[in-house]
């Protein structure tokens, strides 16, 4: 076996663990990125919406490469597909992004700064030595054993970082979406907007998407896992696609992809040596499920600490903390809102949403998603409609 | 007994692996395994998007 020894390892190369790596690499700290996968960014298991508004919060300028599909708005659907409610806006604009090219864009941006990173390489244990830490790995048939001051678990929903180091970061059925998609060209749809599809049949506790890109769309579904019976997230894609042959008569597959996504936030962080992000540490948006820019958020924040750890050759649980208390701070108050938020439309009924698509307008919406409700009682006045959906939400 | 995996079906996304509470399924770079931990509690078959565990 090999050995060889590190500042920091980061175990997987999506967009957080590259994150990290580049911010980390710009100061001077030595840094190697594994990648258990032969190819950055394959297999995909995301619909490869971003905005605009978050690229820039974190700091990143729209490339051709990757950004592909230019979105201006959402069209969310009730589910008679009347009274579609339509968001416009600056916090709507963005893009449909090519994940594979994307991830291989951040990642050499990551090697420019003198990150090492080395692909079909899993993390394969981990165990803890004096004040450092040993990742074992192998690239073919050569063991290596890697031993590290830091180790940032970037490995996704699948992590295996944090439960090797002893933090319980388990995913819950109710707090999980199960996830379907075709990445499929001949898809007719106005391909300015992303569409958005509810209903108790279309996607129970989740919802159905198309996500135009620039010559395909992303047409999947996440449903709340929980919720699954004999009808699998894949039957709910196939049952929509045969039920709108005005979108879909002449479209085809180009690719098939899967996932979990977890959409609450029920685990720690942080522990001696460990610090978790992106996916690994549970950071989507509860109500869209959306996590690049959150990830890379937590990795950036990740590797502020990470850097002041190195500084002060302290690498324990309660020095490392100071990232989980920025997210607390960041997101915490945020994230309360949002899970009340969830609940409340996970017990919305298909009558419910048609009600919720006649009385509220695309901004309205747009609060919603940041968290802010108040104007759900002031529509109340207006709308005297809506009082049972005001008392289905208070009663959560 | 462990849970089957039909690897005509499996996707290789992992997302089963991330539910696993006893830590039996493991994401092997594009293979997923499961290893005799597996206590059959069912939670991964309820997860699969395509229905490939049974």
């Amino acid at each position: 076996m090999k050995n060889i020894s590190t500042d920091v390892l980061i175990v997987g190369a999506g967009p957080a663990g590259s994150t990290a790596a580049r911010e980390l690499a710009a100061k001077g700290i030595d840094v190697i990125v594994l990648e258990k996968k032969p190819e950055i960014g394959c297999f995909k298991r995301c619909a490869e919406g971003i905005t605009l508004r978050g690229l820039t919060d974190a700091g990143i300028k729209p490339q051709k490469e990757w950004a592909l599909g230019h979105i201006t708005g959402a069209r969310l659907y009730p589910p008679s597909e009347k009274n579609v409610v339509e968001m416009k806006g600056d916090r709507m604009a963005g893009y449909v992004v090519e994940r594979k090219v994307f991830e291989k864009w951040l990642a050499s941006r990551a090697v420019k700064e003198g990150a090492r990173f080395m692909v079909k390489t899993p993390a394969l244990g981990f165990h803890r030595s004096g004040e450092k830490c040993i990742v074992k790995t192998r690239y073919m048939d050569a063991a290596l054993a890697i031993e590290t001051k830091l180790v940032l678990g970037a490995d996704g929903v699948e992590s295996k970082v944090g439960r090797w180091a002893g933090i319980k970061a388990l995913n819950r059925i109710s707090d999980y979406h199960s996830g379907f998609q075709y990445e499929m060209a001949g898809v007719n749809v106005d391909d300015s907007y992303i569409h958005l599809f509810f209903g108790t049949k279309v996607a129970p506790k989740g919802y159905l998407w198309i996500f135009p890109k620039k010559f395909s769309a992303n047409v999947g579904v996440g449903v709340l896992t929980k919720e699954i019976r004999n009808k699998r997230p894949m039957d709910y894609v196939h049952t929509f696609i045969d039920a709108h042959p005005d979108m879909f008569a002449t479209a085809s597959p180009l690719e098939v992809n899967a996932g979990g996504v977890p959409v609450a936030h029920n685990t720690e962080m942080v522990t001696d040596n460990v610090m978790l992000i992106g996916d690994a540490a549970q950071v989507v948006h509860p109500l869209h499920g959306g996590g690049i820019i959150r990830s890379i958020k937590s990795a950036q924040a990740a590797a502020h600490t990470a850097l002041l750890a190195l500084e002060e050759k302290n690498y324990s649980r309660k020095r490392l903390m100071e990232y989980q208390d920025w997210w607390e701070t960041a997101y915490g108050v945020q994230m309360a809102k949002l899970m009340k938020i969830r609940s409340f439309l996970e017990r919305l009924d298909d009558k419910d949403f048609e009600l919720l698509a006649e009385v509220l307008s695309g901004e309205d919406i747009m609060d919603v998603i940041d968290a802010k409700v108040t104007f759900l009682m002031k529509k109340l006045i207006t709308k005297p409609s809506i009082a049972r959906l005001v008392k289905k939400y208070l009663s959560g | 007994m462990v849970v089957k995996i039909n690897r005509d079906k499996c996707m290789y996304c992992g997302g089963c692996v991330g539910l696993c509470p006893v830590n039996a399924l493991t994401l092997q770079e594009v293979r997923l395994v499961v290893s005799n931990k597996c206590t059959e509690c069912g939670i991964c078959i309820q997860f699969c998007p395509v229905g490939a565990l049974q």
